[in-house]
């Protein structure tokens, strides 16, 4: 459904995007995951023919973004950043807006609105002057504007910053649902977000990417290298040697707290040594108490991703 | 093309959704009526001619303020962002926010309405002449309101918009009224380009096409730049 190739954004000296090519495929839903400042919003605008390319080109529904942008534009539901929105119209009104705007037929329009009302659950609020909504309740109005005229492609900026827990799953919910009758990109800097919503990830770093796989082998790759946080009752002297025997093993760090001792333990990369670290604690007589990966971030992510990278460049 | 109804529609709403359409409208009706009144006491005449010589002082000061948000305020609040992702042209967008600034803009001179009927009341006046002074200020507000969205699509601050809008149209009346009554080619060719004296046929009761010409393609011209200033974020 979009095809990118060899895109490249240059602004004044520095290049947003740098040379990246994809894919997406007819109902999938797609992550870019990136630091602020990536390049993911460059790429998003341009998708949506916001702004041209410097370089390379992009098709999206079979349209060249620049040659066919009106027609791109049928075919896309766009949720830019922040969402902005007018707020001196009420929801309703400016849903019929939007809806005239994107040349929904006059007989469709009233069900169509309704539809995207109940799918985003601003029912209650249809009425309400947009100025006065919270930002929960505008991030829906915003997704509500992007379905309203029934679009193949969802390309969503960030659609969860800035709400609260509850919000951000329930658009996180919304999400997923929306996935099975659209072609999502969705971009965001939360890790967690696209293991739970999307089907394959794409790491964008500096403008270029750094990864692209489906999430899961994304996580047990990086968690594979992680460090195990472990509460163990007993013996803390002997424990720690017997973690540090374990094959695998790089460092282990030890906080004496008497009775009860917290490890952490570094296992060299593409090691995964929970199963010997529990048999070694049980053979000299620990009771483990807790045993748990410490969540990889982003950061970690990028930090193993570009220093991978490096060793292999020099 | 029923996209530029869409955004006429909107932008018209908004309008008398804040508080603009209603103080331009307010602060227009008093002023124009001052100057109706002091110069009928004056002149002693049924015509609106003198009173409207002066009201292109008001409209200078009061067209920007129509105009400011239009374009400034989208781009300040990233709204310009879904609005240029819809299928819309620029043109659309553009020429939609025109007809709805245009459209207040008449709304806003309606009023003066009054005066002609009082006029009737109490005299018999020139009825040519006013129904070509309104010919007049309406294809005046039609160039006026493209400078002033033409200085709302270069900046993001509504404010700085209002005020280089209004310097715009008091330098362009300026230079045709301080070159009245001068020789020579410099003076006619400021007289040409400013607004004043093409009004001041009107005002006479004279419809001549060169005027008619004069406001039309001007604004034509500076729509033309407006719409390449917007499309410019295409390629900047």
């Amino acid at each position: 459904m979009i095809k990118v190739e060899h895109l490249a954004k240059r602004y004044a000296d520095v290049y947003a995007v740098n040379d990246i090519s994809f894919e997406v495929e007819q109902g999938e839903i797609l992550g870019l995951l990136g630091p602020n400042g990536a390049g993911k919003t460059t790429t998003m605008r341009i998708l949506t023919c916001y702004m041209p390319a410097t370089s390379g080109s992009a098709t999206v529904a079979g349209y060249d973004v620049f040659h066919n942008s009106i027609s791109v534009r049928r075919q896309i539901g766009y949720l830019p950043e922040n969402v902005p929105l007018y707020p001196e119209m009420r929801v309703k009104e400016y849903l019929l807006f939007r809806a005239r705007l994107k040349k929904v037929p006059y007989r469709d329009r009233k069900m169509k609105i309704g539809e995207s009302i109940e799918k985003c659950r601003i029912k209650e609020v249809e009425n309400q002057i947009i100025g006065t909504l919270s930002k929960g309740y505008r991030q829906r109005v915003g997704l509500a504007d992007t379905l309203v005229h029934d679009p193949k492609i969802l390309i969503l900026d960030e659609p969860t910053i800035g709400l609260d827990p509850n919000q951000i799953r329930q658009v996180r919910q919304l999400v997923k649902e929306l996935g099975e009758k659209h072609t999502i990109l969705l971009s965001t800097h939360i890790l967690p977000e696209v293991e739970m919503i999307c089907g394959r990830v794409i790491i964008i770093n500096k403008g270029k990417i750094v990864a692209m796989d489906t999430p899961s082998n994304l996580a047990t790759q990086m968690k594979a290298g992680s460090n195990i946080l472990l509460e163990v009752k007993g013996d803390g002297k002997k424990i720690q040697d017997a973690l540090l025997g374990i094959q695998g093993v790089k460092k282990v760090i030890w906080q004496d707290g008497g009775e009860i001792n917290n490890f952490t333990v570094e296992a060299e990369k593409g090691m995964d040594t929970r199963e010997d670290i529990f048999l070694n604690v049980v053979k000299n007589n620990g009771i483990i108490r807790e045993m748990r990966q410490a969540p990889v971030t982003l950061e970690e992510i990028f930090h193993q991703i570009t220093t991978h990278e490096q060793e292999v460049t020099i | 093309m029923t996209s530029i109804g869409t955004i006429f529609k909107r932008e018209i709403n908004s309008y008398f959704l804040s508080p603009i359409a209603y103080v331009v409208i307010a602060v227009f009706t008093v002023f124009s009526g001052y100057f109706f009144s002091v110069m009928l006491g004056i002149t002693q005449e049924s015509t609106l001619r003198y009173s409207l010589a002066y009201t292109q002082f008001i409209l200078s000061i009061l067209t920007p303020v129509i105009t400011m948000r239009l374009l400034a305020e989208e781009s300040k609040t990233g709204t310009v962002e879904p609005l240029m992702t819809a299928p819309v042209t620029d043109f659309e967008v553009v020429f939609g926010k025109f007809l709805s600034a245009w459209a207040l803009y008449n709304i806003m001179i309606a009023p003066t309405i009054f005066y002609t009927i009082f006029l009737a009341w109490v005299g018999s006046p020139d009825y040519g002449a006013i129904i070509a002074s309104y010919i007049g200020l309406v294809l005046m507000g039609g160039l006026f309101v493209s400078i002033g969205l033409l200085v709302s699509a270069i900046t993001k601050n509504q404010i700085i918009a209002a005020v280089i809008g209004i310097v715009a149209l008091l330098i362009l009346l300026v230079i045709g009224l301080a070159s009245t009554g001068s020789e020579g080619w410099f003076y006619s060719t400021l007289r040409y380009i400013g607004t004043y004296e093409h009004w001041e046929t009107f005002t006479k009761g004279i419809i001549d096409s060169r005027d008619i010409i004069y406001y039309v393609s001007f604004t034509a011209l500076i729509l033309f730049v407006v719409i390449r200033i917007v499309e410019s974020r295409r390629w900047r």
